[in-house]
């Protein structure tokens, strides 16, 4: 089952509004009127992607509180489904979450080979983010690319026919990459972890 | 045999733009339907052709679009099913990824016959690169007048959407996918009413597979009879099968049903044989939940006939000893591939994505993976195994939806024709030697 048990972390959040960007709010509403009159709650699954990928990368439950303001909702309404999909973190996550495919297709040509490699090499088990905040790590069903076994999916892209040599190469670029752009955004996830 | 209806223009360069799809003779089904024919004419067509629908259940796609009712006058939904979450699938991703705009023409055909004026294209939240390619190609058919109002002076109005799930293969299960499409959890609604009657928002509604809905336009062009002409018997047109696991070229084929299983996985221009020169085990054949076959029943059926890859070749022997083409979804396996390891870890799957609203579905998934867990582990019992088989047999049937069934064949099956692994499991455990992969001191680094 999916459930996931709601958890609201200490953030720091207080006296700040929690708003979309302009950008978003534009996105929000072309998404909206994509549904008829009255059925504004269909946009939810589509608004909680946004939600997150705007709010540092998770649920909280302000965040959800406020989609369901936008949606002129239950606050109930988007925790039941945030809690029911897989995608929808509600935990604080790192700046990269890695999904490793874990099902039959690539178990069979070396998916728990990668997966159990991953835990070696940043030092977590599937769930857990590393201590520099920058990776979670996900054991996830399949992806749909059981073609190009054995697979991982890193924010919205694909990684296929994994190696241990190609894992090497994926993560060292990605830390590289956040070691030379410390953004406010990586920042922030300092605090938690 | 290479007659192709999806892919014939795939190595065509840009076949993923409007125009280079067009210059194919793309779009053409839309004209002709919106200026010659009628909506009842399309929905004859496609029930001549015989086309059954390509998601799994093989259901006839002409016969499910007359169920819609026509009689009410509430507004009538298309509802394209993209999330394909089964494992061992990858067919739909590939024709959205190449060819989006065939998907978009078969939507628009579609969508006239049935009298809808909104189609929404669900697609798993998983896949978000495709709804980029999606989005953009719907931006295109805009922009060329085969979407929005008055579409090609026709006073017919068209608008597709793309919509994205966000994680829980419940959503392919057509009902599950409406709910979705709402706001709501994937709960499975019991049927009836059908969505024919009672879908999206309480409208007629038709849910159809990313791959069916491309072959209409291929049948509104040359006639349901032409479409027909291929194949084999009831198993009509072409198929896409994605083949995986321990193959040679692992990879979306477009085979016209009635190719035997033998040519499909042994032929170069296919799966081109197991990989290292290994022996066949087993094969699913039409994604994570139909019944598993060991190599001498896939290729063969009980009764010494050749196997096909048609909807009745595959059947044949019942669960006895036959399978189903289900979604295409073609998983091969060699002779090192562990059954009691593999059937752990799909049982582990459906425990996992069981919205849990029935409890033989919720508390049998859950029961049946952690006794294959202990049995993987070297912890079994030598009645587990029909433990195993009983608890199949009570999800099976029980249940609102048919992922209990689905989460109980591949159990059964894995069971009835692997039954000595089983045992040997129990009696042997440190025989097979599988389970030591996943295991971190195991791992070279
Ligand atoms: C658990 C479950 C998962 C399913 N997943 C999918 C899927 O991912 N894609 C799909 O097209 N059909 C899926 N189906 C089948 C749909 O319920 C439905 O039959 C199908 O979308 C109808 O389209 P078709 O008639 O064109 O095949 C699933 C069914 C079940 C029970
Ligand atoms: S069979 Fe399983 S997935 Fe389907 S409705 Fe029941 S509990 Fe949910
Ligand atoms: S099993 Fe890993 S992508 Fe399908």
């Amino acid at each position: 089952m999916l459930d996931k048990r709601i958890n609201h972390p200490l953030h720091e959040k207080e006296g700040k509004e929690i708003c979309f960007s302009e950008a978003s709010l534009q996105k929000v509403e072309q998404i909206i009127s994509r549904y008829p009159k009255g059925k504004e709650k269909s946009a939810l699954l589509p608004l909680l992607h946004i939600a997150q990928e705007e709010f540092e990368g998770y649920l909280s439950v302000d965040v959800m509180d406020y989609v369901a303001k936008i949606l002129n909702i239950q606050p109930i309404e988007v925790y039941e489904v945030a809690t029911f999909y897989s995608q929808y973190y509600l935990d604080p996550v790192g700046k990269h979450v890695i999904e490793i495919c874990r099902t039959g297709p690539c178990a069979i040509c070396g998916g728990e080979a990668m997966q159990a490699y991953l835990e070696k090499k940043l030092s977590v088990k599937e769930g857990e983010t590393t201590t520099d905040g920058l990776f979670t790590l996900k054991a996830v069903e399949c992806l749909g690319a059981c073609g190009s076994a054995p697979v991982m999916q890193i924010n919205t892209e694909f990684y296929e026919h994994l190696t241990f040599e190609k894992i090497d190469q994926i993560l060292d670029e990605l830390t590289k990459k956040a070691k030379e752009a410390k953004s406010e955004k990586s920042l922030w996830k300092e605090k938690f972890f | 045999m290479e007659r192709k209806i999806l892919l014939k223009h795939l190595d065509v360069p840009g076949i993923r733009t409007f125009g280079v799809f067009r210059s194919t003779g793309g779009y053409r089904s839309v004209e002709h339907a919106l200026k010659n024919m009628t909506p009842d004419e399309v929905v004859e067509e496609v029930k001549e052709s015989g086309l059954r629908g390509r998601g799994g259940a093989g259901f006839p796609a002409g016969m499910k679009w007359s169920f819609i009712d026509r009689k009410s006058n509430k507004p009538r939904y298309l509802i394209c099913n993209a999330d394909e979450s089964e494992p061992g699938t990858f067919k739909d991703r590939y024709l959205m990824e190449k060819i989006p705009h065939l998907l978009i023409e078969g939507m628009i055909c579609s969508c006239y016959a049935l009298g809808a004026n909104t189609g929404y294209i669900y697609v798993r939240g998983e896949y978000k690169y495709i709804i980029g390619i999606l989005n953009e190609a719907i931006r295109e058919a805009y922009d060329h007048g085969f979407l929005g109002k008055n579409i090609l002076g026709s006073n017919y109005n068209l608008d597709i959407h793309v919509h994205s799930g966000a994680g829980a293969y419940i959503c392919g299960e057509e009902t599950a996918l409406i709910e979705s499409l709402e706001g709501k959890r994937g709960n499975p609604r019991i049927k009836p009413p059908f969505p024919a009657v009672v879908g999206l928002y309480g409208c007629p509604t038709v849910v159809n597979n990313v791959e069916t809905l491309a072959n209409i336009g291929f049948i509104v062009n040359h006639g349901g009879s032409e479409f027909a002409r291929y194949g084999m018997g009831k198993s009509t047109g072409t198929k896409l099968i994605s083949a995986c696991g321990n193959i040679n070229n692992p990879g979306v084929y477009e085979i016209e049903l009635g190719l035997s299983v033998r040519e499909f996985l042994y032929d170069p221009k296919y799966c081109g044989g197991i990989k290292n020169g290994k022996e066949l085990k087993a094969v699913i054949a039409g994604g994570s939940s139909v019944p598993i076959l060991p190599a001498n029943l896939i290729l063969q059926t009980a009764a010494g006939a050749e196997r096909l890859m048609t909807y009745e070749s595959l059947a044949e022997g019942g669960f006895v000893s036959g399978t189903m083409l289900g979604s295409g979804g073609f998983i091969v396996y060699d002779e090192d591939a562990c059954i009691v390891r593999n059937t752990w870890n799909l049982a582990r799957f459906y425990h996992h994505e069981s919205c849990g609203q029935c409890s033989p579905c919720r508390e049998g998934t859950g029961w049946m993976e952690n006794v294959l867990h202990r049995i993987e582990n070297g912890h079994g019992r030598q009645k587990d195994i029909d433990l195993l088989v009983s608890i199949a047999s009570k999800i099976e049937g029980n249940t609102i939806c048919p992922l209990g069934d689905a989460a109980a064949w591949p159990v059964a099956s894995a069971i009835r024709h692997f039954r000595h692994e089983f045992e040997e499991h129990v009696l042997h455990p440190e025989r097979c030697g599988r389970n030591e992969i996943g295991k971190l001191e195991n791992v070279e680094s």
